[in-house]
């Protein structure tokens, strides 16, 4: 019993979801309808879609011993994208406007990745520099308009409430995002190379492994994915200005970090930088139910990525002296 | 140079190779069979390393002949060379820490169920496959962080073989093995050479050499010096071809007047590593720490110093106790370590030498809080001279110089701070027999001059010849204490492997 607590908690992925679900159940304990009215229940699943897609595109990029900061910028710009679509070319379909703001986004990607991966400038920086001119294209684009609700079609805000089986459409799209990635990155060559190229840059262009070519192609995924989360964006708030998706690139690296991805690359899944937006996301609803004020909202945050750092070393000091014993073991058999 | 055999693997005549203004190639050569293990010997700097680069695809030759399997090739990169056929196991393993044992064997190219589906199960089964032919036991399933040198090097090598190569290349494989793995790793070159495989094997251990290879290619400074079937040559000879001299080739000892007590170490315990570790050196005095790799010789090492802590026990040093896990103390307190791995722990291999030598001097050379390039390089152009570092400008990266050069500024670095105790790990691990012999002059001087040094070395011949005292340790506990008179092969290797009392191990 004690063991398959102790090798539970060795997972992240297991550590984080009983933190988010004992979020909830407290929550649920102060205010029932948290979780159990169809307002509360479709709020629970559907406001960490966005951050979900973010995370997942951002886990593939750090895996990789690299980082965007440019996520939040590729938001904004492609959600007012697709309601300037709509403004413009009433009666576009649906489907080729989501297509639209992947393919803007993975556009907007391979910029990082080439940047990256080819000039073999630091990521930090490059994604840096695009945050702001991506931020500043969109300033330039929208001005001082803004997309309204009256300006996008019925159907596609219908899409915010739309439920298959009592789970909304939105965190549906979120799973399947998830399930192809995880799948990928789990089951794939290309998606193995990327964690042997996080985990040791060196070692991956010695081997042979196309090192240029799989960082290019996480920073597209993270730009595609950037992307679907703005269509996200704009049906969800149906308004869109020139600060949505502000400071959300952080939340999304403060996820992946939560859900026990390593900044340094080489490890995580992205089933735990799912748990870790959910958790987020949650956490910053529930705590105003429970009466926690603004401030401490902020710092809980916070608290939560370094604990979740501080695990991390408590883990490997652990584990290191394990493979310590174990050599001993080893030379004594 | 008598014309190339047509059914060479590979020809490399006249390659050229510099890097910047320092020509690591001037005129490389060699020719290699099929159905042959060709041995590849040469001094540090004598250009192995680069040759083996660029059959590799690591580099670009500016000139020269480059022929393989009959055709004129030119790789760009390591993944062109592999393509090829060719596998090279480096110096320096090469895997990837986060990442399962199996999936550093078959990366880029594990078993499929489909176009999208790794084959895990299969995987696994198929490294065991590998390791039973190489006779160890290593879990495939566990990750690649925290295993000892010995058993990367065992999959850098599981990994070459698993190639379907033409062509395999081997630098310095068995540094870290032991004589049963060394000697499996034998049979399946021979079984590879049997299939009709070309191998090279690079080492500094003649004995290898003359017991597994059939042609050996020397190199002497950057260019092609003779190529000899092995029956046909002698240890002699080859020496002689590769430093173009007669060199004395292991400098023993020479009685240096015994002093006080310098370090005292008493029950140093630290579980899963080291259990029970007292001994005592004096000035003027080379222990020598003798055992089999992964002993926890290296721990205790480390432990002394201060990089790693312990559970119980204490060191002392001149009598003053030296606090745990803080090197800088014990540096300010008269210790010197050379750690074993130099590339990981002993150099800042993109900074220049002088800033690596003059590193652990900074506090002594900074004028009001600032340091100057210049002050490093006068402090550092003192011991580079002293120590013969071949290398053309010290303000160069650490990174170009090769092996043996590497170390001789690792051991420059430490000896400028002046210590009263030097401990060596593997000081000649991977160095050719010139520059070896150099560095057993150098720690001879040192305890002549009365510093106490402790030489760790998984050499028999490095530590019968130079210690004055010999420290077996076996499963992390000192197995014996042998005097230099009384030290031989049989007495130091029945106590390194000595096996463990039962009771104690539970």
């Amino acid at each position: 019993m004690k063991h398959t607590a102790a090798t539970l908690l060795r997972s992240r992925e297991a550590a984080v979801a009983l933190v988010l679900l004992a979020a909830v159940v407290l929550t649920a304990l102060k205010s029932e309808s948290f979780v159990f009215s169809a307002d509360g229940w479709r709020n629970l699943l559907v406001t960490p879609s966005m951050l979900v897609i973010l995370a997942v595109g951002q886990t593939a990029v750090i895996i990789t011993r690299n980082v965007d900061l440019s996520v939040g910028s590729v938001l904004g710009l492609t959600a007012y994208m697709t309601g300037r679509i709509f403004i413009e070319a009433p009666g576009t379909p649906i489907v080729a406007v989501v297509a639209a703001a992947i393919g803007l986004g993975a556009v907007l990607g391979l910029v990082n990745g080439v940047v990256v991966a080819v000039a073999k400038v630091p990521a930090l920086v490059v994604t840096l520099g695009t945050l702001y001119i991506y931020r500043g294209v969109f300033l330039t684009w929208a001005g001082s308009d803004r997309i309204n609700a009256s300006d996008l079609p019925d159907d596609f805000l219908a899409l915010g409430n739309a439920q298959i089986a009592s789970v909304p459409v939105l965190s549906i799209a979120a799973l399947a995002v998830l399930i192809a990635v995880g799948y990928h990155l789990y089951y794939s060559r290309g998606g193995r190379e990327m964690y042997a190229i996080g985990s040791d840059p060196d070692a991956a262009r010695l081997y042979g492994l196309p090192v240029t070519r799989r960082v290019i192609g996480a920073f597209v995924l993270s730009g595609a994915l950037a992307g679907l989360a703005g269509v996200v964006y704009a049906v969800r708030y149906g308004t869109v200005s020139s600060g949505a998706g502000l400071g959300i690139e952080l939340e999304a690296v403060g996820a992946a970090v939560i859900g026990g991805v390593a900044i340094f690359g080489g490890s995580g899944t992205v089933w735990g930088a799912a748990i870790g937006a959910a958790l987020l996301v949650t956490i910053n609803r529930a705590l105003p139910v429970v009466g926690i004020s603004d401030f401490w909202q902020r710092a809980v945050v916070g608290g939560l990525i370094l604990a979740a750092i501080v695990l991390d070393r408590v883990l490997a000091l652990r584990r290191e002296r394990r493979l310590g014993i174990e050599r001993d073991t080893r030379s004594l058999a | 140079m008598s014309e190339p055999a047509p059914e060479a693997v590979l020809v490399l005549d006249e390659v050229r190779k510099t890097f910047g203004a320092t020509a690591a190639l001037t005129s490389g050569g060699i020719t290699v069979e099929a159905g042959s293990i060709h041995a590849l010997v040469g001094e540090n700097g004598a250009g192995k390393s680069t040759l083996v680069k660029i059959v590799a695809g690591v580099h670009r030759r500016d000139g020269g002949t480059f022929r393989f399997q009959g055709r004129d090739v030119d790789f760009t990169s390591t993944a062109d060379a592999k393509a090829a056929g060719i596998a090279v196991i480096y110096q320096e393993p090469t895997l990837f820490p986060d990442l399962s044992v199996a999936e550093n064997l078959f990366m880029g190219r594990q078993p499929r169920k489909s176009a999208h589906r790794i084959d895990r199960a299969a995987m696994y089964e198929h490294s065991e496959l590998l390791f039973q032919r190489l006779g160890v036991h290593l879990d495939p399933r566990r990750f690649a962080r925290g295993l000892s040198i010995a058993d990367q090097q065992i999959i850098e090598i599981a990994k070459a073989i698993s190639l379907d190569t033409a062509l395999l290349i081997m630098d310095e494989p068995t540094a870290a093995l032991s004589g049963v793995e060394v000697d499996r790793l034998f049979a399946v070159a021979r079984a590879l050479r049997d299939e009709g495989r070309a191998l090279v094997f690079i080492s500094h251990r003649f004995e290898e050499i003359f017991a597994l290879c059939d042609t050996v290619t020397v190199m002497r400074d950057g260019a092609y010096v003779a190529t000899q079937a092995v029956a046909e040559t002698s240890r002699d000879e080859i020496v002689a071809q590769m430093v173009g001299r007669e060199v004395a080739e292991l400098f023993p000892k020479t009685p240096a007047p015994i002093g006080d007590t310098v370090l005292r170490v008493e029950g140093l315990h630290s579980t899963g590593k080291f259990h029970d570790v007292s001994f005592e050196v004096r000035a003027g005095e080379i222990v020598g720490i003798a055992g089999l790799v992964g002993a926890g010789r290296s721990e205790i090492a480390r432990a002394v110093f201060g990089v790693d802590g312990y559970d119980s026990g204490s060191v002392h040093l001149h009598g003053e106790a030296v606090p745990m896990r803080d090197p800088q103390a014990s540096i300010k307190a008269g210790m010197a370590f050379v750690p074993e791995d130099r590339r990981l722990q002993g150099l800042v291999t993109e900074s220049s030498i002088a800033r690596n030598i003059a590193s652990v001097l900074r506090r002594g050379l900074a004028r009001a809080g600032f340091l100057s390039p210049r002050s490093e390089l006068r402090a550092a152009d003192a011991w580079a001279q002293r120590l013969q570092v071949k290398t053309h400008a010290l303000d160069m990266p650490a990174t170009t110089m090769s092996g043996g050069n590497q170390q001789k500024v690792v051991l420059a670095k430490w000896l400028a701070t002046e210590p009263s105790l030097l401990i060596v790990d593997e000081p000649t691990r991977g160095i050719d027999v010139g520059t070896k012999a150099e560095v057993h002059r150098l720690l001879s001087d040192l305890a002549g001059q009365g510093m106490a040094v402790v030489m760790i070395s998984s050499e028999l011949a490095e530590v019968l010849g130079m210690a004055d005292r010999v420290l077996v340790v076996c499963e992390g506990r000192i197995t014996a204490d042998i005097d230099r008179d009384r030290a031989t092969p049989e007495t130091v290797m029945r106590a390194a492997t000595q096996t463990h009392r039962p009771e104690a191990g539970a």
